[in-house]
């Protein structure tokens, strides 16, 4: 089993369980013993969860990938030491970001729910070409990456949480925007598209948005 | 046989009687775990060997972390052993391996062949005061750096100066230490790797430290292997790097810092000095130490420099029949020829005794396995104190009774070690009494021992795939030393983790595939004739396919080597060998048309001469060699008097009046590679040029030769012949790339000469040479089917299009693709001495493979749930094996893995949207289990 076998659901089911930090141990980039070189997929996808964290309010700090190899013992001593002290320093899950339990949980659901989708996405548009730390680090720190998350990720993953949300019941713009930290012109445009796709509808009578 | 050695070798080839001497360890090997526990009670320090002496290690020690076999050995600075005082060892090993009352024994075998690995010595720069080396303290050796670096050296990876334990930021490295030179004490012979090396540590250096200034001073920069090049340019740009072209010596040592002052000198500054806080010695390879005992023992005969005679068309024989050699003691060798020579000195053994081939093999049987899969899961749980590694640590007994709790437990028990032969036999046995289906060893890594313990479920008729291990010692107890409570809660939870996968672990089958006991070899130059010739000589049929009329390849237009041998008599040899054995079948004019079939099995598709066959083959060789660039510049076919390398060589072989008559002979080197279009050095034209010059010298002593060169590159042995063409006054005029020479057609003194316009580095002036012939050194280049043999054999390439090995240091001979194997220049340019070399050792790994009945494939392969298959294809392009494709279903185009091809890596399963793909033994939902049990106080 190779490092890019760790997929996006394993590390999403690690903060679902309420555990604060998940750290990735990899081999050495470039010294894959096989033709596979599946690190870089566990680099990209780091990247990649790193940006949902931001998204969805949690401190990306807490994913962290490590490349060493098998005789680099002292090394994931000092990286894991280095991460714990890391992890304790940015307290709980959820509570040190403001999150309660529930909205956190909430939020976690929704990214769990796109998983599919965002391995996909994944695939045509958010994958680097040149394998090379440089190259990814790039990539990923680029506007045109930023640009690309936003218009096939981020506002999928607002929508998401907000359908969340409603589950619960209807809402108002602004208190869904209020309980998601988003910005109400930005709710409103997801809502707009949402009753166009006919997922939401919107109650006249209370003022506020329903599922559909 | 470790810690043993060779006192002589009687008798002949077939028939050696070998007499050793095994020198007392100390330690009985059979019992010692390699715990190290008689590591930490050992009172006796003294410098580590292993770490160059830097750090300090004790008495009793493993020689380095990852030693084979991992076990203590008791140096002579031992209490006991000197002065009969202290014992502790023997008191707190609680496997009872420490034996001091052990003797030399002398032990005699019978073995048929010998191959001789001795490797080489590094160069002691202590031999000469001029190094400052042993009494400049801030001045070390490569390997003195390597260690290091280490993560295992003497300062766990932090580079420090000897003089004040600081971190050095001027590091200054000094290329061809005791190389390259004729003075006493030094060698005349390039070392070949140290140039690589030192951009590898540079590179490190920087990882290390981002902020440090690394200055190499070094002479040509040999970049001649595979890659090696794009390495050195890596190296070259990283910031705070800067590599300076000129001789140096160390000057002084400042007393008050202890910094190091090199001298050198620069075309544009002459002398002048540089003050570091290191210097790096880059030491080259000497014989191993103690070469002519060797030589005499094993009755072979060494080279005028100490290393083993070879013969230049068979690089592994030595002077004795019987007695083969590979690696550096053949010569100053990089790992990917230490590994190809490796296997084959392997393969000339099995050449020499295939006539007995299995006679001593023995197979073993297992009972019948049981069907556990109705069962629900009944699982035992063994906790190891692997002595007092675990058990000093981790509260053992607690972590069995906590085991017992874990849901689908049935047993739990511990053990003193669990690798034991008995304990082995008492998880077997209790496996069975206990109605067993799944098994969890809390103990050590299972890179190690799993094999072991897989083994120990089969005998008790279990699925091996029910095995699981806890590594509750590296992951826990090594590096909790001191948190005993916190390290048994640990280990708790790795057991409670293991526990929880193990229940979703499935019983998977090892597949054995029939093994069809012929080979294909594509290609029918060198490589592909030393491969075939080996294979059939070991009684399997050859298939060898060649695309031209005749068999020879390049080698049809080489005369001779740099060395001297008759390439024309040796290839006609060859060539005849490959006709009179009844079991290589040629086929000329040839082409392949369609390749399928995996590992054992392939079935290869070939026209021939207008006619279509059909061959099945076990193993598959590709050995297309490469082609020579067309040069597109320097009047190159426009002007008769210009041609290659290779066309001189017929031209001089030919004896053609107009070249071995001509006044002045210019030769010009890399043209067609080192340059944007082909990023790589084609390794053969410097020699190529020397050898020109010199048959050329021989036959008109008079002729003016300038070679312009970029880097001379006659690395290893050829440097001596680059130092006799120089002292016949053959001259070499180094050029810059971005100041090529120019060629021009011109008439001096009424006769018409070609006028080579170049520029002296050292003058710093333009030179005007009006030559008769030109000779370029054009590239070689990937052959023009590369492309088209790549695709079907399913094999990928490298940046520059030569074929891709599978491992470039590890595996120089073998694809990523099983069954598929490589040599010669279709992998990269070499030298017909490097070539033979590799094609030995391609046909090493093809008797591996077709000396077996069948192949085993994993059980632990990726499988698609087609109900689940969306047809995204997300999975096939994550493949780098090729193992997945589009099938035809019922149910529409599906994913279908090969299981043969999969290597079980799973990059594919976190690539598929649906979860259709399914890495076997690691699930989701056993690896999912895991993460839920890392944490059980949520759920």
């Amino acid at each position: 089993m190779c490092s890019g076998r760790v997929d996006l659901k394993f590390i999403l089911r690690a903060f679902l369980n309420g555990l604060d930090g998940v750290l990735i141990g990899a081999c050495k980039l470039n010294e894959c013993n096989y033709v596979t070189h599946g690190n870089y997929d566990a680099l990209g996808n780091t990247y990649l969860f790193k940006k949902i964290m931001e998204r969805i309010g949690l401190n990306p700090e807490r994913l962290r990938i490590e490349f060493m190899s098998g005789a680099d013992g002292n090394l994931l001593a000092e990286v894991t030491n280095d991460f714990v002290k890391q992890v304790k320093a940015l307290g709980p899950l959820g509570k040190s970001e403001g999150l309660d339990e529930k909205s956190l949980k909430s939020k976690l659901e929704a990214v769990n729910k796109l998983v599919p989708y965002i391995k996909l996405v994944e695939r045509e548009r958010l994958r680097v070409p040149v394998k090379s730390k440089e190259a990814y680090h790039q990539f990923f720190n680029g506007d045109e990456a930023n640009r690309l998350f936003d218009e096939l990720i981020g506002d999928k993953l607002s929508i998401s949480q907000i359908l969340l949300l409603l589950r619960e019941s209807p809402l108002s713009t602004g208190k869904i925007s209020e309980m998601l930290g988003l910005n109400p012109s930005e709710v409103s445009k997801h809502m707009n598209s949402s009753s166009r796709h006919g997922f939401v509808r919107y109650d006249e009578s209370q003022k506020c948005y329903a599922l559909a | 046989m470790t810690f043993t050695e060779v006192d002589g070798v009687e008798g002949e080839a077939g028939d050696f009687n070998v007499t050793l001497t095994k020198k007392p360890r100390y330690i009985i090997e059979d019992k010692c775990t390699g715990c190290t526990t008689c590591l930490k009670y050992c009172p006796v320090e003294y410098p580590d060997q292993f770490n160059q002496e830097i750090s300090k290690n004790k008495a009793v020690h493993v020689y380095f972390s990852q030693a084979i076999p991992l076990v203590a050995y008791i140096d002579e600075s031992c209490l006991y052993l000197k002065e009969k005082k202290c014992l502790i060892c023997e008191s707190v090993c609680q496997a009872g391996a420490i034996d001091l009352k052990q003797t030399k024994k002398k032990i005699e075998i019978n073995v048929a062949a010998v191959i001789l690995s001795s490797g080489i010595e590094p160069y002691d720069p202590k031999v000469k005061d001029e190094y400052g080396y042993g009494k400049m303290q801030n001045v070390v050796t490569s390997m003195d750096y390597e260690r290091l670096l280490s993560s295992t050296g003497p300062y766990s990876g932090v580079v420090l100066r000897g003089s004040d334990k600081k971190h050095p930021k001027k590091i200054a490295w000094i290329q061809c230490v005791g190389s390259r030179r004729v003075t006493p004490g030094d060698n005349s012979y390039c070392s070949g790797v140290c140039c690589t090396y030192t951009q590898k540590q540079v590179i490190l250096t920087k990882d290390h430290e981002a902020g440090a200034e690394c200055t190499i001073f070094h002479n040509d920069i040999r970049s001649h292997g595979k890659d090696f090049e794009r390495y050195f340019q890596r190296a070259e740009q990283l910031p705070g790097v800067e590599f300076i072209r000129s001789y140096a010596s160390i000057a002084r040592e400042i007393p008050e810092s202890r910094n190091v002052v090199v001298r050198y000198a620069t075309a544009d500054d002459g002398v002048k000095e540089k003050e570091f806080d290191m210097v790096v010695l880059s030491v080259g390879l000497n014989p191993p130490a103690d070469n002519k005992k060797l030589a005499d023992k094993f009755g072979i005969e060494l080279d005028s420099h100490g290393f083993c005679k070879t013969k230049h068309s068979n690089p592994m024989a030595t002077t004795r029949h019987g007695v083969f050699v590979s690696g550096a003691f053949q010569g100053p060798t990089d790992i990917p020829e230490s590994v190809f020579t490796a296997s084959g000195a392997g393969v000339q053994c099995g050449e020499l005794l295939d006539y007995r081939r299995g006679n001593l093999a023995k197979e073993r049987i297992y009972p019948p396995e049981r069907d556990v899969s109705e069962e629900n899961p009944r699982i035992g749980v063994f906790v190891c104190h692997c002595g007092a590694n675990i058990s000093s640590v981790v509260n053992v007994p607690s972590a069995v009774d906590y085991a017992l709790t874990l849901p689908n437990v049935v047993y739990a028990q511990q053990q003193l070690f669990s690798c034991a032969t008995n304990s082995a036999k008492e998880i077997t046995d209790l496996a069975k009494e206990k109605g067993l289906n799944r098994v969890v060893i809390a103990a050590c890594s299972p890179r190690t021992l799993e094999p072991l313990f897989r083994d120990t479920l089969r005998e008790a008729g279990l699925n091996q795939y029910y095995c699981e291990m806890a590594n509750i010692r590296e992951h826990c107890s090594w590096v909790h030393s001191k948190q005993k409570d916190e390290a048994t809660a640990k280990a708790k939870d790795i057991i409670r983790m293991s526990v929880a996968r193990a229940c979703y672990l499935a019983p998977l089958q090892e597949f054995d595939l029939p093994v069809n006991k012929a080979a294909l070899v594509v290609g029918g130059g060198i490589a592909g004739l030393t491969c075939a010739l080996s294979i059939a000589n070991q009684g399997h049929e050859v298939y060898l396919v060649e695309k031209d009329k005749y068999l020879g390849g390049t080698a049809r237009r080489i005369y001779s080597t740099l060395e001297g041998m008759d390439v024309q008599a040796y290839l006609k040899d060859m060539i005849r060998a490959v006709y009179k054995n009844p079991l290589i079948h040629v086929f000329h004019e040839a082409a392949i048309t369609d390749v399928s079939g995996y590992v054992g099995n392939f079935v290869t598709t070939v026209v021939t001469e207008g006619r279509v066959k059909e061959i099945k083959h076990g193993a598959s060789v590709i050995a297309i060699g490469a082609d020579v660039h067309k040069p597109a510049e320097y009047l190159y076919g426009e002007d008769d008097r210009v041609m290659t390398h290779l066309e001189l060589e017929e031209s001089i072989a030919k004896g053609d009046e107009n070249v071995i008559n001509a006044e002045c002979l210019v030769m010009i080197q890399c043209v067609g590679c080192r340059n944007n279009d082909r990023n790589y050095c084609s390794r053969v034209c410097c020699s190529h040029a020397v050898k020109n010059a010199l048959r050329l010298k021989e036959k008109n002593p008079a002729m003016d030769i300038h070679v312009l060169f970029r880097d001379m590159r006659t690395y290893g042995l050829r440097e001596d012949f680059y130092r006799e063409a120089s002292e016949k006054n053959v001259k070499f005029i180094r050029y810059e790339p971005e100041d090529k020479p120019l060629v021009e057609a011109a008439v001096a003194e009424g006769k018409p000469v070609l006028r080579v316009t170049v520029t002296d580095p050292i003058l710093g002036v333009k030179l005007a040479i009006d030559a008769d012939i030109l000779s370029l050194a054009a590239a070689v280049i990937p052959s023009a089917s590369t492309m088209e043999v790549a695709g079907l054999f399913k094999v990928t390439l490298s940046p520059d299009d030569f074929f891709k090995e599978a491992h470039v240091k590890l595996k120089p001979v073998e694809f990523a693709a099983d069954g598929v194997y490589l040599c010669g220049m279709a992998h990269y340019p070499k030298h017909i001495t490097e070539t033979i070399s590799q094609a030995y050792g391609a046909a090493g790994r093809v008797l591996t493979l077709l000396s077996k009945d069948t192949v085993v494939a994993s059980g632990s392969v990726c499988e698609v749930t087609d109900d689940d298959c969306v047809s995204c294809g997300a999975c096939i392009t994550a493949c780098t094996y090729g193992a997945i494709a589009f099938r035809d279903t019922p149910n529409g185009r599906k994913a279908w893995v090969n299981p043969i091809l999969c290597k079980g890596d799973g990059v594919c399963n976190a690539k598929c949207p649906t979860n259709a793909i399914v890495l076997k033994h690691f699930t989701d939902d056993a690896l999912m289990s895991q993460i839920d049990a890392a944490m059980p106080s949520f759920n």
